[in-house]
Formats: C-alpha cells, sequence, structure tokens
C-alpha cells in the first residue's frame, strides 16, 4: 500500500503482576479496511484494543493515527479521537430506553433548556437505525425488556451513531442471531466504504474470514504475522494462533451408539417450543443445531428440571420421569452444562474445589461433614484430566481465564457422572486449543456410554461432533440428519426452512 | 476529641501494614496472600487499638477485659447468625426484636414454669422466628429486606403483647446461672460465645450444607442448577441466625437480671456492621467468621476505649460509621 497506514501502534509493551500480556507488539491498519484480530484467550488481543480505546496505558511503545503521535491515556482521549469500543459486556443502561442508550449525554433538548425533547429524541434515535439498517427496534423499549442479542445490536448502533474513525467490536457475534450478523456484517461494509478503520476481534474463523480484509495473529502476547484473508485458509489460520497444526480438531469416534437411554415425546412448554420428540441412545452424540432464542435452552431446561413442560413426555431408561427440580435431574442421572457459565454455570467467588463438588458435595459426606481428602482427591483427579490451569484447587474460579472456566464447569459434571448429559453451547468464548480439549472429552464420555445432546448454533461443531444432527427452529424439530446426510447446506437450508 | 485525632493516623498508617502482611503472606503461596489481603485491614486496626489501649492503664485490668468481652457477647452471637444470612446474599434487620422477645419470654416463664424450660421455650421462639424469617424468604421469594423489615416490626409488636413492663425473674439461679456467671474469672456468658464462633467456623468450611451456603451467595442459580435444594439452605440459615439472636438475648436478659421490652433497637446494624467490617459482602459472595470476629472484637474495643476515655457515646457512633467506610474502602483498594 502506497499510503503509510493510518493507525499505527508500535513496539507495545504491558504486562500484569508480572505476565506479559503484550511483548513489542507492531499492529498497523488502514483506513477503509475491516481489520481482524485473532488469536487464543489469553493472547493479548483483548489488551491490544484497550490500549488502543484508552481503557489500559501500555507499559511501552506508540501509537500513531495518520502520523500523529497521540496520547490515548484515558477512554475519554480515545473517544475524542473518534474511536469507539464495543466491549463483550454491554455498557447500557438496564432501565432506560433504546433512545437514551443510543443518545447518552446528547439527549436534544426542547426550548426550556432543562426539558428532555422526547418526541425528537425517539426521532432522532430511529433516524440512527435506520440509517445503519437496524430494523425492528422498538426504540421507546427499555433496554432491560429486549433480549441479549438486540441489546448488543443497540450497543452497536450506539458506537456507530456518530460514525467513528475507529470501531473495534470485540466478539460481536457471540449473542447475535444469524439473521442479525447479516446485518452487522451490512453495516461493517457501509462503514468501510465510509472510510472507518475497522478492528473486529472474533473466535469465530468463518466470520473472520467472510469480513475481514486481512487478519492479524497474537499468539502469547506476540504478533505471529498478518495476512490477507484471501490468501489463507481456516486451517493455516488455527495452525497459527496454537503455534502448531491441529491435524484433529474432533476426536474419531467408531463405537457404534447403544440401546436408547433418553427419549422425548411431544414435548411442549409454552412460548418456547411445541411438540418436540427424539431420542438418544448410550454412547450417542446427537446434535442439536438451532439458533439463540429459537427454544433450544428451554428445551434443555425441561428436560433437566429448571423449567417445567406444558405437555408431554419424558423417558429415562424407559422409564417414565417428570423432572420437577434440577435436585430431581441430577440424581435420575441428568446433567446440563449451562449456556452462559457466568449467569448459572458458576459460582465465581468461590474456589475450583467448591465449583467442582458442588453437585456431587453430597456424596462426599461423612455424615454432615465434608470428607475433605476424599474431596481433594476427587477435584485433582479431574483437575488433571481435564488439564485445568492453574492447577491450584483453592484458586478462585472468577481469577481463571474463559476456557478453564468452562472446564471447571465440565469437571463439575464429570464428577456427576451422569447417564446423559446436555451440553448447551459448550465451547461458546472458549479459545480454539481447549475448544479441541473439549471436543475430544466429550468424545471420550460418548465412548464410555454416556448419551450427550450437544446443542450448538456453531454448525462445524455440530457437524464435526455429532452422530446425528437434529435442526431445531422457532420451537420446533424441522429436520433430523444422520452423519453421512449432514452437511453445512443441508443444516442451514432447514434452520432457515427452506424446502430441499 | 483527643481519641478521634488520635485515630487518624489509621488511615494512613494502614496500606503499609496491610503491604507488610501481604508481603508476609506471598512467602505463604496465592491463598494465603488472598486471605491476608482480607484481614490484613482488621488486623492493623486491632493491634493500633491495642496500642491506643495501652496509653490507659486501666484497660488490661481483668475487670475491664472482662467488661469488654461481655458487652460483645450479644452483637458476636448476633453477628454469627448475620453472617450466615448475608453469606446467602439475604439481610436479617428483625434480630433486634428477636433479642428482646426471647430475653424476655426466658425472663417472664421462668417463675412460672422453672428456668431450664423458660431458657428452651426463650431458644424455641427464636427457631420460630428465624422459620419464619426463612419460610417468607425461601418459600415465596421475597426480597429478604422486606420480609425481615417486616418482622422486625411484627416481632417488636409481639414483645409488647405478651407484657408492656420488664420481667424480672425472682429466681436468683436466672441471673448467677448464665449471664452472671462465671467459670474463673471468666464470665459463662463470654465462654459461650467463644464456643459459638469455632462451631460456625466448621459448619461453614467443613460441612456440606454449610458449603453450599457460602456457594448460594455467590450465584443462587449456579447452585439451584447444581440440583441442590436452594429453599432449604436459605431457610436454614434464617433459622440459624434466629437461634443466635434467641441465645443472645436469653444471655443478655440473664446479665442485666432484667428483661425490657424495648431492648435491642438497632443491634441488628451492629451485626451488620461486624460482618462488613469483617470482610462480609451484602449480597452474597464474601464473608467469614474470622473476619466478623475482627469486627466484633473492633466494635467492642471502640465502645470500650471511648467509654475508658469518658467520649461520649455520639462520638463512638460517628467513630463506627467511619471505621465501616473505611474497612469497605480499604478491601477494594486490596483487590
Amino acid at each position: 500500500m502506497a499510503n503509510p497506514d493510518f493507525l499505527q501502534m508500535r513496539a507495545i509493551s504491558k504486562s500484569y503482576d508480572g505476565t506479559q500480556a503484550l511483548r513489542e507488539v507492531d499492529f498497523s491498519a488502514t483506513i477503509g479496511e475491516v481489520h481482524a484480530i485473532v488469536g487464543e484467550n489469553g493472547a493479548g488481543k483483548t489488551t491490544l484494543i484497550k490500549i488502543l480505546a484508552g481503557a489500559l496505558r501500555p507499559d511501552a511503545g506508540r501509537i500513531l493515527l495518520a502520523g500523529q503521535p497521540v496520547d490515548l491515556s484515558t477512554p475519554h482521549d480515545a473517544f475524542n479521537l473518534g474511536i469507539r469500543t464495543v466491549y463483550q459486556e454491554f455498557s447500557l443502561i438496564p432501565h432506560l430506553t433504546v433512545t437514551e442508550n443510543i443518545l447518552l449525554g446528547q439527549m436534544p433538548r426542547g426550548r426550556l433548556s432543562w426539558w428532555v425533547d422526547w418526541a425528537r429524541a425517539h426521532r432522532r434515535a430511529d433516524e440512527i437505525l435506520q440509517g445503519i439498517g437496524f430494523t425492528g427496534i422498538h426504540v421507546r423499549t427499555p433496554i432491560s425488556r429486549m433480549s441479549v442479542s438486540l441489546q448488543q445490536m443497540v450497543e452497536i448502533a450506539k458506537a456507530v451513531a456518530e460514525r467513528p474513525t475507529i470501531l473495534i467490536l470485540d466478539e460481536p457475534s457471540a449473542v447475535l442471531s444469524q439473521e442479525e450478523l447479516r446485518l452487522l456484517f451490512a453495516l461493517i461494509r457501509k462503514l468501510k466504504q465510509e472510510s472507518t478503520l475497522i478492528l473486529y476481534i472474533s473466535h469465530r474463523l468463518d466470520e473472520v474470514f467472510e469480513v475481514a480484509d486481512r487478519i492479524t495473529v497474537l499468539r502469547d502476547g506476540e504478533v505471529v504475522g498478518t495476512v490477507d484473508s484471501q490468501a489463507t485458509n481456516e486451517s493455516d489460520l488455527i495452525g497459527m494462533m496454537v503455534g502448531r497444526t491441529l491435524d484433529q480438531i474432533y476426536p474419531t469416534r467408531d463405537m457404534p451408539p447403544g440401546e436408547e437411554i433418553l427419549a422425548v415425546k411431544n414435548l411442549s412448554r409454552e412460548g418456547a417450543f411445541t411438540d418436540v420428540s427424539f431420542s438418544l441412545a448410550r454412547g450417542e452424540i446427537l446434535g442439536l443445531f438451532g439458533l439463540v432464542g429459537s427454544g433450544r435452552t428451554q428445551l434443555a431446561r425441561c428436560i433437566f428440571g429448571a423449567e417445567l413442560p406444558t405437555s408431554g413426555t419424558i423417558y429415562l431408561d424407559g422409564e417414565v420421569i417428570r423432572p420437577r427440580s434440577p435436585h430431581y435431574a441430577v440424581l435420575a442421572g441428568i446433567a446440563l452444562l449451562t449456556e452462559d457459565r457466568k449467569r448459572d454455570g458458576l459460582v465465581l467467588s468461590c474456589s475450583v474445589r467448591d465449583n467442582s463438588s458442588l453437585v456431587t458435595m453430597q456424596r462426599m459426606g461423612r455424615g454432615i461433614f465434608l470428607d475433605r481428602q476424599k474431596q481433594h482427591a476427587l477435584v485433582q483427579s479431574k483437575v488433571q484430566e481435564l488439564d485445568i490451569r492453574p492447577a491450584k484447587i483453592e484458586r478462585l474460579v472468577r481469577t481463571l481465564s474463559g476456557g478453564n472456566q468452562q472446564k471447571v464447569v465440565l469437571a463439575k459434571w464429570l464428577l456427576a457422572e451422569a447417564k446423559v448429559l446436555i451440553l448447551d453451547e459448550p465451547t461458546r468464548g472458549v479459545d480454539v486449543a481447549t475448544k479441541v480439549e473439549i471436543y475430544h472429552i466429550i468424545g471420550d464420555l460418548a465412548d464410555k456410554g454416556v448419551g450427550i445432546l450437544l446443542i450448538s448454533s456453531e454448525l462445524p461443531e455440530i457437524l464435526g461432533m455429532s452422530d446425528r444432527a437434529l435442526v431445531f427452529r422457532e420451537g420446533r424439530l424441522v429436520g433430523e440428519f444422520s452423519r453421512s446426510l449432514a452437511s453445512e447446506e443441508s443444516l442451514l437450508a432447514s434452520a432457515a426452512g427452506v424446502v430441499h | 476529641m483527643h481519641n478521634i485525632s488520635s485515630n487518624t493516623p489509621d488511615g494512613q498508617q494502614r496500606p503499609a501494614v496491610a503491604r507488610l502482611l501481604a508481603l508476609i503472606g506471598q512467602r505463604f503461596g496465592e491463598e494465603t496472600r488472598r486471605q491476608w489481603a482480607d484481614y490484613s485491614f482488621m488486623a492493623a486496626f486491632v493491634i493500633l487499638i491495642l496500642i491506643a489501649a495501652s496509653a490507659s492503664d486501666v484497660f488490661f485490668t481483668q475487670r475491664n477485659l472482662s467488661n469488654l468481652f461481655r458487652q460483645i457477647v450479644t452483637n458476636g452471637l448476633a453477628s454469627l447468625g448475620m453472617l450466615v444470612v448475608i453469606l446467602t446474599g439475604g439481610i436479617d434487620l428483625s434480630v433486634g426484636p428477636i433479642v428482646a422477645l426471647t430475653g424476655i419470654l426466658a425472663a417472664g416463664l421462668t417463675d412460672q414454669i422453672g428456668l431450664p424450660l423458660a431458657v428452651l421455650i426463650g431458644l424455641g421462639i427464636g427457631l420460630l422466628a428465624g422459620a419464619a424469617n426463612g419460610f417468607l424468604v425461601a418459600r415465596f421469594k421475597l426480597p429478604p429486606f422486606i420480609v425481615t423489615l417486616a418482622t422486625l416490626s411484627a416481632f417488636r409488636g409481639m414483645i409488647y403483647v405478651y407484657s408492656e413492663t420488664p420481667q424480672t425473674p425472682s429466681n436468683p439461679a436466672f441471673r448467677r446461672l448464665l449471664g452472671g456467671g462465671f467459670i474463673g474469672p471468666v464470665p459463662v456468658a463470654v465462654i459461650i460465645m467463644l464456643a459459638c464462633f469455632p462451631l460456625v467456623w466448621v459448619f461453614l468450611n467443613r460441612t456440606t450444607v454449610g458449603r453450599a451456603i457460602v456457594a448460594i451467595g455467590g450465584n443462587e442459580e449456579a447452585v439451584r442448577l447444581a440440583g441442590i435444594n436452594v429453599g432449604r439452605h436459605i431457610l436454614l440459615a434464617y433459622i440459624i441466625s434466629g437461634f443466635f439472636s434467641a441465645i443472645a438475648g436469653v444471655l443478655l436478659a440473664s446479665r442485666l437480671g432484667i428483661a425490657q421490652p424495648n431492648v435491642g433497637v438497632g443491634y441488628e446494624l451492629d451485626a451488620i456492621a461486624a460482618v462488613v467490617i469483617g470482610g462480609g459482602i451484602l449480597g452474597g459472595g464474601g464473608g467469614g467468621v474470622i473476619g466478623t470476629f475482627g469486627g466484633v472484637l473492633t466494635l467492642g474495643l471502640i465502645d470500650n476505649l471511648l467509654n475508658l476515655f469518658n467520649v461520649q457515646s455520639y462520638y463512638q457512633q460517628i467513630l463506627k460509621g467511619l471505621i465501616i467506610i473505611f474497612a469497605v474502602l480499604a478491601r477494594r483498594r486490596d483487590q
């Protein structure tokens, strides 16, 4: 490229408590470009963008915008230079409306200067949403009453309302549906033409390839390289990210599934899903492909007793069961790994030891007392088996990385030795290397005869792991595919409601 | 005023002391360091107060120390119950009236049905009062603040329904045995209170039910989805709080030899203060027995010292308020 890059970060270093998060990182990107930053968790992606957003100060290094050194020591500095960031954690105010959130700090005033001109405010917010193609968001709705994915859209709308020079998107797609993702990509292309520089951070490599012009790979706080997205492919990229070639992402399994263990007949829950029937065999991995909000999570919760179905029957080992509570389900041998580990999977303020033994604590007791030695031995064995790092069971779960937190949730359910394991998005927000480890753990469990219901919105995961795949759309099962018939096209078509 | 200004340097000396303690903790690994961070403020504070105390020659007399401990019996017991409730993410505002209600029942019934039965009824009423709180919170999912605010009023009313006037049992055993009794130089009530702390520590750290209670405050939904009956544990937490308030109530009436219907106003706030100073987090996810003991001791020491120096009780209240703020701020900086 003839003109020098608009954004140049030179020799950026940053360490926390002795851990080197970034080591002399050079990074540059041009206006009108979508530049993806990929890497495993802990590779330094978030640190890098937080430095650019003024949320963190680097220990060393310089940042140049259009050739001029700039000072980004506070978020305010970054804001004034037109840098907008959409973080994974929302910065929306839950009880305020969409309008107030988008126009925060810039609400139009009425004739009396302390009055808000509501009509104008709503109109303005609506214009902003229409202008970027996000239709279907009602500006008068309080944020707290919107789905997580719509909240994410509002967050993005807020960031681009004033046409930023640099837009940083940190894992924007984690909670978005396919349709919303399409809208986001359309917006990104539009902003690109209006000469905004977009930095796109994502775990999902298929998205990165779809949207990015160039890709920079970080590993252990260093830049491995920057490549044109046209000139590389997914497996090369994964190789760069983990520092070795992954010849085997998904486990090979040749144990045939055994007899039926779980069956669901005509199960319905009002407002969530209708007339769902399927069966699951011992040692089988049954994939359930569906988008966020399709009712798949409620289905899992009904089987686990966390919610009650309105009608229908559940069979376990051929016997009718009526899970009235998770307590009942756990005793019956059903386990559920929930979609959102921080919300309902982990007690962040407790240790690895406490979290891992939460389900099985009653069985680790001697009378009312906890058999600490037995607990220690059991938890320690899982920590080693799953390679949880650091391997210190008294560590608070809060201090672990996302991938290791997810392994703690897995450890909890592995100790429960359930017959049926329902996994709701088991690899969400987890780095590639841990993902692969989790896939192999799931494979091993199936080989040991556990029936596994794998719920996911990631197609490659469903295709790579499942013996059979079901497709869930708007609360109904709309397709079933054997391993040989399942393909990306057939599942997507089925999920989108296109008849082949 | 002298005492208040002499306490001001605490705020400045604390970080240095905390840093030193953290440094010592480093040698013993991550966990120890974390715990030191939790208690460093407490430890530093208690040490400084002891230094201040050495300025008064009355402080280390047996009589004063015995007094000090007798005065913290009530708050010590109430704080233990409060700690268990706060660990579940709840709060118990009805501590004060339970103390008064159980005390006046035990005192009033002693002459009619005998001391042992009267005390048992007092303690039983404490359990029931706690169970009522716990039932409303666990069964109907009402906010604990609202539930115990309501029972705070209701229990207080019940006291006056039972008796508008103070109860003084004529049986001298009421006074001699429990609150007024001594084993050697140590008051019986103090022994009972001190014994309760390790008991609750064991309960919270070494029993399955205790671990579940600690986890509930951290993330109730995660615990529920782990197949644990959350409601039952929450119910138990409030019963424990009611029970400890009842022990406190009976011991207090016994020590004074008279049970006043208007006793115990604001006791719940002292208990909350002790738990918070000791590292407790309202809403759950933090707090422990050792810290709470430090909190109780700190509050008791302030009262005792300022009394020795004849400082008006209004200043004690101001100082207590400041200490709560300092405690919370100090911990935030540690993290």
